[in-house]
């Protein structure tokens, strides 16, 4: 069923004139009829779970808030930086209205009057499409004071990034909200407690307030029928890398993966086989081939020792070697470790280090030892999950195929005694990118 | 083995470090760091207008550090010293605060850099499919024109479209190598970069998306207007652009009639022993 992909190329449905003609803003009339207690239960109905990558429960969440008249605040998190995920763009482009429509309606279900949408600087186009909308809504009356003759008033600012993966991170996205370096923030207080500018805070992912006007349309629990009983729902799924059609998918949740794989994103190019799979963007442990039947939803994903996370699927053939996917990996988080603690920042980097040892032939096999025991030591260690995101994929790469990894050492090592000296990367000398500091 | 793509010389300080300084003491005489006096630091009348019109969306003036650093390097097209001082001035805060801001994002640059930004995603997907090679290829391109800045990126969020790049914030893909060369010629003739790659005309993948009704896709080249999902249009949108239906390769008329910049004769396109008649074989 398609809830968010609904028609979604119809030319000009960024517009406030189509979004209405398609019955755009009724869900608001509808939520703004009800009284906030029984907006809040129909999303606890629809048992919708959180889709940037946690999977926790919408409802649960909002219902944490403190009630009271201080100020609260909603943020939405539009700072889609994992990699392999772009599900949130798609929305943003082409439907921007359904967000802030969620939002509206997350806000008086929440009783909050002041929302920020955190967009990542990367998105120019989204960002500019977004403050267009927000402008419709706010002369159309869907945003501003008593919303729609109701006792509900909301402010929306739009606050664009500037780069840095981190600030998807929830308390990090706070910090950098609030004019910081992007820096996550010890938990607990958790951000429902106590958040931006020290007021509770609502952080939803995008595809999940844009999911609201739905549930509100459908009613909780009609929504709840879709999909599997712990995964209520459909989900955009973000299927990238060696696939014919890569692309954005709306599936009802429970979908088989190979089914998402080979039926809709059209399996890998001909002649090649799977060799391993990220199920939820770059920080899920990876699946092989093997695991190609299971499910995709939360808890099937969990099963198999995976997660869902984002909802991004990376399909990697057997044209490439683990470990030109594994540099990759780690490149990428000892680049965006922000640095505040020690496990991420030197685990990160080290792990990377150990990697390129492989790569110029200088390791042996029992660096993969020490490489998985890094892993274990970052994992559950930092505020944040940005280095247990590393650990995690790195820790099933060597796990899943130490085979040819100790086959890679030693061709490496073949090739490296032929070697000139320079083409061998000297130990301790970092990659550009991999650093607290830029480097130009 | 590519993967790590082509190293670039680092400057390398005391002890290989890559901060200048980082070992000296403290020199305690200095006076701190203060908040410029906004009388004696001039700032373009715009630039002001844009600051104090941010800081004003937030309950916390300082939220606005991002969007001024935003708009000043917009301005002078880096965050130089004088940029910082003048936010700072605007803003009551100190250089050095916004300077810790300025270097955490990817997106500012504290080091002068050209005008246009190409940057080419280098993260998972794009380099399974050849963004590495894309890179090294763009890297060639761009050399020696003082104008294009290409920097290796991490996930640009566009990886339906692998390999690709965001120049100048449009982004593009997939991307051939031989695309390296026309982002550059686009650049330097000011004109769309790439634009039946653009995203902005690119469809769902969804099979479920019904295809009735809806009547946008990559711009076909023989059509006169072309649809535009997002509304907006190319930045730069004005009169004197080639328009929407030309093609990315310029006929002999369209040359002489936009006659491209000096240094891009038509030697470069055409090797040396290679008439301009003859048809090219590399498309």
């Amino acid at each position: 069923m398609k809830l968010l992909f609904d028609r979604i190329d119809e030319p000009g449905l960024n517009t406030l004139a189509v979004y209405e003609r398609r019955g755009g803003y009724d869900s608001l009339r509808k939520a703004l009829d009800q009284t906030p207690e029984e907006v809040l239960s129909s999303i606890m109905d629809a048992g919708i779970r959180g889709r940037g990558g946690a999977g926790f429960p919408m409802g649960r969440k909002i219902s944490f808030l403190p009630h009271g008249d201080m100020e609260k605040y909603l943020v939405c998190n539009a700072d889609e930086s994992e990699p392999g995920t772009f599900k949130d763009r798609e929305i943003m482009q082409k439907n921007p209205h359904m967000l802030i429509e969620g939002i509206v309606i997350a806000s008086y279900a929440a009783g909050i009057s002041r929302a920020f949408l955190y967009i990542r600087g990367e998105y120019a186009m989204q960002a500019d499409i977004l403050e267009a909308a927000i402008a419709e809504a706010v002369e159309a009356g869907y945003i501003g004071e008593r919303i729609l003759g109701s006792d509900h008033s909301l402010s929306l600012v739009l606050h664009r990034g500037a780069g840095a993966y981190i600030c998807g991170e929830e308390t990090g996205l706070l910090d950098s909200l609030e004019g910081k370096r992007g820096n996550p923030r010890l938990k607990p207080p958790f951000p429902a407690i106590e958040g931006l500018y020290h007021g509770p805070t609502l952080i939803n992912n995008v595809e999940t307030l844009a999911t609201v006007p739905a549930i509100i349309r459908m009613g909780g629990k009609e929504y709840a029928e879709l999909g599997t009983p712990t995964s209520t729902g459909t989900k955009v799924v973000s299927v990238s890398g060696d696939v014919q059609r890569p692309g954005n998918y709306e599936i009802d949740l429970g979908m088989s993966s190979r089914e998402l794989i080979y039926g809709l994103a059209g399996g890998p190019f001909p002649g090649r086989e799977i060799k391993f799979w990220f199920p939820g963007g770059s920080s899920s442990p990876v699946l092989t081939k093997d695991d190609l039947d299971v499910p995709y939803d939360f808890d099937s994903m969990a099963k198999a020792g995976s997660m869902l996370g984002s909802g991004a699927v990376i399909v990697v053939d057997d044209s490439h070697t683990v470990l030109e996917v594994a540099l990759k990996v780690a490149k990428f988080y000892a680049h965006e470790s922000c640095g505040k603690c020690v496990p991420c920042r030197e685990g990160t980097n080290w792990t990377l280090k150990m990697l390129q040892r492989i790569q110029s032939g200088e390791a042996t096999p029992m660096d993969l030892d020490i490489m998985a025991s890094v892993q274990e030591q970052i994992i559950g260690n930092c505020l944040c999950v940005l280095g247990d995101a590393m650990a995690m994929p790195i820790g099933s790469m060597v796990a899943k195929f130490r085979d040819e990894l100790e086959a890679e050492i030693e061709a490496a090592r073949e090739r490296a005694e032929g070697a000139e000296l320079e083409d061998v990367i000297p130990i301790g000398v970092a990659d550009e990118h991999a650093g607290p500091f830029p480097v130009h | 083995m590519s993967a790590t793509g082509r190293r670039r010389q680092v400057p390398r300080f005391g002890h290989g470090s890559r901060v200048p300084g980082w070992d000296d003491a403290v020199d305690l005489t200095k006076a701190p760091a203060t908040v410029p006096d906004p009388a004696l630091t001039p700032v373009p009348p715009g630039l002001k207008e844009q600051i104090e019109a941010s800081m004003a969306k937030y309950p916390d003036r300082r939220s606005a550090a991002i969007p001024a650093l935003h708009a000043a390097q917009e301005v002078y097209g880096w965050c130089s010293p004088e940029a910082i001082d003048q936010v700072a001035s605007v803003m009551q805060l100190t250089p050095a605060y916004l300077t810790s801001v300025a270097t955490f994002y990817d997106m500012f640059s504290t080091v002068p850099k050209p005008r246009n930004d190409v940057y080419v995603c280098t993260n998972i997907s794009c380099s399974l499919l050849g963004a590495d090679e894309f890179f090294e290829a763009m890297l060639a391109a761009a050399e020696g024109d003082p104008d294009v800045n290409v920097q290796s990126f991490e996930c640009l969020g566009a990886c339906d479209i692998a390999p690709m790049a965001s120049v100048n914030g449009e982004y593009v893909g997939p991307l051939a190598l031989d695309d390296a060369e026309r982002i550059v010629e686009d650049l330097r003739a000011r004109r769309p970069v790439l634009e039946h790659k653009q995203l902005r005309y690119r469809r769902s993948a969804d099979p479920g998306v019904p295809e009735e009704e809806t009547d946008f896709g990559p711009p076909d080249p023989e059509s006169t207007e072309m649809t535009d999902t997002a509304g907006l249009g190319p930045e730069g949108d004005t009169e004197d652009r080639p328009g929407p239906t030309a093609a990315i390769e310029m006929t002999t008329d369209q040359l002489a009639e936009h006659p491209e910049p000096e240094a891009h004769t038509d030697q470069d396109r055409h090797p040396a022993g290679q008439s301009p008649d003859e048809p090219e074989d590399d498309k």
